[in-house]
């Protein structure tokens, strides 16, 4: 359990991260730390949150999100339900706001919601009174990838951001994972360097803080990180792509490109993955791979935002 | 009917007296040259503004089919405490407005309801069902009483077909009015595309969208010489392309809404649901170029693109919340911004809501010439007042300037010598 005293958690919920400051950010990271070591123990559950509610609203689909709170919630001894659209009265044509407010009739602590729609979290978050966690809005913000990302990147970089240079390649227009961590590195001071096809990049990402690249074997030179998205296959019928293959021919990262990169350079991917499409199936294995840790950060992360918002009315933690 | 006299009202700036002898204007004299009549009403009209009836050319009355968002009754009761003394209605109801019986219902309703106005005039549909693929029977349309001809909401994208629509309203002498929306270009879009729309995810509906289908209607109007009315234009791109036209001589009019004057796509950076509109909001460069289009006459007139909707449906996320502002009750403040900001003068605000919409639909005017019909309102253009849910006659409450504090108030209004409000 958390040590660390007087550290107030001023945030009823968790939308973007744009909402936290670099204290906070790094607040949270150190609470995740001493979660990760406690999920390498043989006896991985404490009872922090006993007698807490934590209800799982996954309203679009959704594995390995979903399974890392649910674990996060259990191996904090909270009790967690979770809920999909299908199973619930969305697909009888209730609105957002009934459901919510139905869920939150049953006092829970948290409602981590994922929803299609962009600004779905903030929605409801307006409207209730429990703690509500963004796991995803649309094309928007996805808050709790972005800090496990960043807390993978902080092992990697050994605390140190400044200085450092990251890629994000692939579908960024659509990419929420790439907006929430783009504000989060770029704060950190990262140098920050996207690439894709014009018609996967946002019409004014000239006005982000960011470098753009369209020859990938330039965007790699002298990075230290890069983070692969996962290009959704509909953006071929959409006219985005003209077929899948010349996309991979151009944009899937294999090992040539890393030998652009500084050596050691770390591989990350918030996954689900398309090997062969966006990352080389043996890259994805590799040794500076981190995609396997970015799963084991990810439940040390969201224990981390749970514990934070669910005890946050109890007195600072 | 009893005489009205309405004494030291300020018309174009000049303090006047006004008799009205039941529906007409029987003089307008300077303020004291002539006594009240003994036995006419008399109504103090010192420190307030005589304008003639405003028209609003491009309002959603939702009736027939939707009367849980507003209806003829309620949307007319706003247009009286709006200053409007007339409201041209879009087509796009349940069913469609595209065949004389819904023409009929809905004045008959109108009749029904404000026998002594404001006066309801119907908008027929461009195509069968709004889909743009059948004309509609425009020669039946017009002579059931519609005004002009328009597929408002469900643009006609196809330009073979728009030209049709074009050609078959001339043949009854209705102006076709179009939503320039390239279909293509706007699907699914929820508001401007720009650095807002992609910081917050939000799909965005690109300027071009709009401008291309300005470009379109503009080429059509001049190869077909035949006019053409632009709705809500809300870009620079749109102006430009509408200012380049009218020094050709194209036949080309067009209008624009409150809130492209005053608001810009930063609203809907919290994902206001009150602010979605269609077109979007754009950016701070479109704004000011419609506060300069409204300035040097490349836009035409005012509208409110009144859309009322119900509370339900706007409190969703925004990809799920209809589009739509409900104006009809604010409009005339919320414009007078722009005689107070020096931009236009008070000639040009009434250009702007009576002489010119007027002049392109074909409609009468109070011009305050003896023997004019006595349709006017008075309005006090110092008064501040909140915009409350209860200051709304409007079923629609859905606004962003809902509990703002505007200036300039409607504070009576005749229509026909009767006074309504």
């Amino acid at each position: 359990m958390p040590q660390e005293k007087h550290f107030i958690w001023p945030h009823k919920d968790l939308l973007d991260v744009s909402q936290l400051s670099l204290e906070e950010v790094s607040h949270l990271l150190d609470t995740a730390e001493q979660f990760h070591e406690i999920n390498q123990r043989p006896v991985k559950k404490v009872p922090t949150l006993k007698g807490k509610s934590v209800v799982l609203f996954f309203a679009e689909p959704s594995t390995r999100t979903k399974t890392s709170f649910d674990v996060a919630g259990k191996r904090l001894s909270a009790d967690t339900f979770s809920l999909s659209s299908s199973s619930s009265s969305l697909t009888k044509g209730e609105s957002l706001k009934d459901t919510a407010l139905t869920l939150e009739a049953m006092n829970p602590d948290v409602i981590v919601l994922r929803h299609k729609a962009n600004g779905a979290a903030q929605f409801i978050a307006e409207r209730l009174d429990c703690a509500v966690v963004n796991a995803g809005d649309g094309c928007h913000a996805h808050p709790t990838q972005a800090l496990l990302d960043n807390f993978t990147l902080r092992r990697a970089w050994n605390n140190e951001y400044k200085g450092k240079t990251i890629l994000i390649l692939g579908d960024i227009k659509h990419s929420r994972v790439a907006r929430s961590n783009i504000n989060l590195l770029t704060r950190q001071g990262v140098k920050v360097r996207l690439c894709a096809p014009r018609t996967l990049l946002p019409h004014t990402v000239h006005t982000w803080p960011v470098e753009i690249f369209q020859d990938l074997n330039k965007a790699m030179e002298g990075v230290d990180a890069v983070m692969c998205l996962r290009l959704q296959l509909e953006r071929q019928q959409s006219g985005l792509l003209p077929d899948l293959s010349e996309y991979a021919r151009m944009y899937c990262l294999t090992a040539n490109h890393m030998d652009m990169a500084v050596e050691g350079a770390k591989i990350l991917h918030p996954g689900p993955m398309n090997r062969g499409l966006e990352i080389a199936s043996d890259l994805a294995d590799c040794k500076n791979s981190r995609v396997l840790n970015q799963v084991s950060a990810g439940v040390a992360t969201r224990m981390a935002i749970l514990y934070l918002h669910a005890t946050r009315k109890d007195k600072g933690v | 009917m009893k005489n009205l006299f309405i004494f030291n009202g300020l018309l174009r700036k000049k303090a006047v007296d006004i008799l009205v002898s039941g529906s007409t204007i029987v003089s307008v004299t300077p303020h004291g040259e002539v006594p009240a009549p003994e036995d006419a009403e008399i109504i103090d009209a010192t420190g307030l503004i005589v304008f003639p009836s405003f028209y609003d050319c491009h309002v959603h009355l939702r009736e027939p089919g939707f009367e849980y968002k507003e209806d003829i009754e309620s949307g007319l009761e706003a247009a009286a405490h709006g200053g409007f003394g007339g409201v041209m209605a879009m087509a796009n109801t349940k069913p469609t407005n595209d065949s004389a019986s819904v023409t009929e219902a809905m004045l008959q309703r109108a009749q029904q309801t404000w026998p002594n106005g404001p006066y309801l005039y119907p908008i027929g549909a461009a195509t069968i069902g709004l889909k743009g693929e059948e004309l509609a029977p425009m020669g039946e349309l017009a002579e059931a009483g519609c005004v002009a001809i328009s597929n408002d909401g469900v643009p006609v994208g196809g330009a073979e077909m728009f030209r049709h629509c074009m050609e078959y309203a001339a043949t009854f002498g209705l102006t076709i009015i179009d939503h320039c929306e390239d279909p293509t270009l706007a699907k699914d879009c929820h508001m401007n595309e720009g650095e807002i729309s992609e910081a917050i995810g939000v799909k965005g509906q690109p300027v071009v969208a709009e401008s291309m289908q300005v470009a379109r209607d503009i080429l059509l109007a001049e190869f077909l010489n035949l006019p053409v009315h632009l709705a809500h234009i809300s870009c620079k791109q749109s102006v430009d392309l509408i200012r380049w036209a009218k020094a050709r001589g194209v036949k080309v009019t067009a209008e624009t809404c409150p809130h492209y004057l005053l608001l810009t796509e930063k609203i809907l950076n919290n994902y206001s649901t009150a602010a979605k509109v269609n077109p979007p909001l754009r950016s701070e460069e479109d704004r000011l170029a419609m506060k300069e289009a409204i300035k040097d006459g490349t836009i035409d007139i005012f509208v409110t693109d009144h859309a009322p909707h119900a509370d339900h449906e706007k409190e969703h996320p925004i990809e799920g919340a209809p589009n739509g502002i409900s104006g009809l009750d604010s409009a005339v403040a919320l414009t007078w911004t722009q005689v107070e900001d020096g931009t236009i003068s008070e000639d040009d605000f009434i250009k702007l809501w009576a002489e010119k919409p007027a002049a392109i639909f074909k409609l009468p005017l109070n011009t305050f010439a003896e023997g004019d019909i006595a349709d006017f309102f008075l309005f006090d253009p110092k008064e501040e007042w909140k915009l409350t849910e209860d200051a709304m006659h409007s079923k629609g409450k859905n606004t962003p300037f809902l509990n703002t504090t505007l200036k300039g108030r409607v504070k009576a209004h005749w229509l026909g010598g009767t006074r309504i409000v």
